[in-house]
């Protein structure tokens, strides 16, 4: 298993704006790393600069401890899972998989036999003889994935596998990847769009933004600390309430749309002084008002929109210019133009400083909930 | 229900209406073919009976195997060698970037505005100083090089997605080595058009084999058959359309052949 270090790596067209830039950092062997981010943010380009499709115009690239700037895709000891899957049209489900075993003239015999466990793992067996045109889109997936784990290749890499599948068949396939990953200790680099694959797949993921690293870190970490406005509401559906905030260093604290307060400490006091702010809520966090309720922002909100999901319910409301968004669990009875309470909780608040996107107010008292370790039953 | 039957009936009087006027001359040849020169000039179009003396006569008169044999060779070779060259340059205008490549692309097409015959005469010149009339090579090489093949798979390659390249660099594939393990074979349907063009354009080919040939050696039956007509002061027609006949049976063969392979549509599946 391998590690893949990026030191300052940058990339540009025609040498002119980077699309690219100052890209540091290290995969460790064995880990599942999802590269997520918008549309058009260079992540597929990422992939495919560690893979050697595309050159590196800038910075090292190390593969294994060795530099790799200038070696072949072939050198790079690495297997690929193109979105489209790329499977050989005219060759059989077996004759793909085995397609670079071929390549590096394996012997047929061998090549067989790892097919066979390959396939089985993946339950393919009873389709090795078919062409990929006679599969469905979630086996045609399988034949990529089986194309790729058959090479052995210690590093692999994964440019939006699941994104041309339906709903139900990506939940499987999540695990099945994941499972997959683990049992054969292959280092992982995994490029989406979906915050869900990013959150329930990486051991550590990286959001990407117009060719800048946003965020490295554990899933959970980037969820609850995010590191600026953009990871804030890229993470997290319906995306966390972010408004534009005012410091009060008389009250020690900032004010979110004039009404609600948010204390600072000292530090974070000097931080924000003289800044124009942001402040921030994810949508769970906002609690409905019960009677016996502590001290908090208390305010009542008219609802703008209702959506009942069966196991929680959101609703938006608006405060001041802009519109919120509110989560809570269970099924509420609640209907467009009602009038409710609700309790916006000072510690639950990210602050951050417009400008430099910097998190200057880490939220508080986020719930950890654990359960015993003993068997009670 | 019934209006569909009546379609029916209506749209195959049609097809056998149109289909017999497009066969007509064909027909017309084949049952000449079996007339002998009195009932030619009758003006019949049915035979009193389907005698096979004008076929024996061909043959009798005109090294026709020989001929055949000719056409063959030299269409073959013109098909195998357009299929080499246009695929590799097919490849090379899809698959390999490189500087100009669109501008060369477009001259490269710009030569199908240049007519045949226009370079003919420099073409003639280039052959005769090789000392390659009458040869084989005389009259196949000056058409490996076809534009309209050339483009022709081009198109063909360019809906193969890229993903495809990128897969078996990364399985450590040469560049050769995807053209003809990847490439070709998806392109199958492509090739056998462009095949199936190249072998029979080739095959009616008149003006460059009366050209560059002297003697019946390499001559094709294009010429055998203009050979029969002019051979007598009153050409013979009966045993002309038997040449005809005997000429076009290969060519009909490889039409049905081909037709079958074009409509496999081998190409489906390869994305999602």
């Amino acid at each position: 298993m391998k590690k893949v270090e990026l030191i300052d790596v940058s990339k540009s067209y025609d040498k002119q704006v980077d699309v690219i830039s100052n890209i540091d950092v290290t995969i460790e062997p064995g880990e599942f790393f999802v590269l997520v981010g918008p549309s058009g943010c260079g992540k597929s380009t990422m992939l495919r600069m560690i893979a050697g499709l595309e050159e590196i115009t800038g910075g090292i690239i190390e593969i294994g401890g060795k530099r790799a700037n200038h070696l072949s895709p072939d050198k790079r000891d690495l297997s690929m899972v193109f979105q489209n899957y790329a499977l050989y049209p005219h060759l059989t489900v077996q004759q793909n998989i085995t397609f670079g075993l071929d390549v590096k003239k394996v012997k047929k015999a061998v090549q067989a036999e790892r097919a066979n466990e390959v396939a089985e793992m993946l339950g393919l067996t009873g389709y090795l003889k078919r062409k990929p045109r006679e599969l469905s889109g979630g086996q045609r997936q399988r034949v990529a994935l089986a194309r790729a784990i058959v090479s052995e290749a210690p590093i692999c890499l994964m440019d939006e596998p699941l994104s041309n599948l339906d709903a139900k068949l990506r939940a499987h396939m999540r695990m099945e990847i994941r499972r997959i990953q683990r049992k054969l200790g292959i280092t992982m680099i995994y490029v989406t769009h979906d915050q869900v694959e990013a959150m329930t797949m990486g051991d550590r993921i990286m959001i990407l933004h117009e060719g800048k690293i946003q965020q490295v870190g554990k899933p959970i970490d980037i969820y609850n600390y995010p590191a600026n406005p953009f990871v804030a509401t890229f993470i997290g559906s319906p995306p966390m309430n972010i408004c534009p905030a005012r410091a009060e260093p008389t009250k020690s604290g900032v004010f979110v749309e004039d009404t609600i307060h948010v204390p600072l400490n000292e530090e974070q006091l000097v931080a924000s002084s003289a800044r124009s702010l942001l402040a921030g809520i994810r949508p769970e966090h906002i609690k409905p008002l019960v009677s016996g309720t502590e001290s908090g922002n208390r305010i009542q909100v008219v609802v703008t929109n209702v959506e009942i999901l069966g196991n929680e319910t959101v609703f938006s409301f608006q405060i001041g210019q802009r519109e919120w968004m509110a989560k809570w669990s269970g099924q509420w009875d609640i209907a467009i133009g009602d009038h409710v309470p609700i309790l916006l909780s000072s510690e639950y608040f990210c602050v951050f400083d417009e400008e430099t996107g910097e998190l200057i107010r880490k939220p508080e008292g986020l719930e950890h909930l654990s359960i015993a370790k003993e068997v009670i039953l | 229900m019934r209006d569909s039957t009546l379609k029916k009936v209506w749209i195959y009087f049609l097809l056998t209406v149109t289909s017999f006027l497009v066969f007509f001359p064909v027909l017309y040849a084949f049952m000449i073919s079996f007339m002998s020169g009195s009932e030619i000039l009758q003006g019949r179009f049915f035979p009193e009976a389907f005698n096979f003396d004008n076929y024996a006569k061909v043959f009798d008169r005109l090294p026709l195997f020989k001929y055949l044999l000719n056409s063959f060779v030299v269409s073959l070779t013109v098909m195998v060698g357009q299929l080499a060259v246009c695929s590799l340059a097919a490849y090379a205008f899809v698959f390999i970037p490189f500087k100009g490549r669109d501008l060369v692309f477009f001259l490269f097409i710009s030569t199908m505005m240049i007519p045949w015959e226009a370079t003919m005469i420099p073409n003639f010149f280039t052959i005769q100083k090789l000392d390659w009339l009458n040869t084989y090579q005389g009259m196949s090489l000056p058409f490996f090089a076809l534009a309209f093949g050339t483009f022709l798979l081009r198109q063909h390659f360019k809906t193969i997605p890229k993903e495809l390249q990128e897969a078996s660099q990364i399985a450590g594939l040469s560049r050769f080595a995807f053209f003809w393990k990847v490439i070709l074979p998806v392109s199958k349907t492509s090739l056998v058009t462009l095949g199936a063009y190249g072998f029979l354009t080739t095959w009616n080919m008149y003006l460059w084999p009366l050209l560059i040939t002297t003697n019946s050696s390499v001559r094709t039956v294009q010429i055998g058959l203009k050979q029969l007509q002019s051979q007598e002061i009153s050409t013979d027609w009966g045993v002309v359309m038997a040449g005809v006949i005997v000429v076009i049976i290969p060519t009909l063969l490889l039409l049905f052949i081909g037709q079958k392979q074009l409509q496999k549509g081998l190409s489906q599946g390869a994305l999602k």
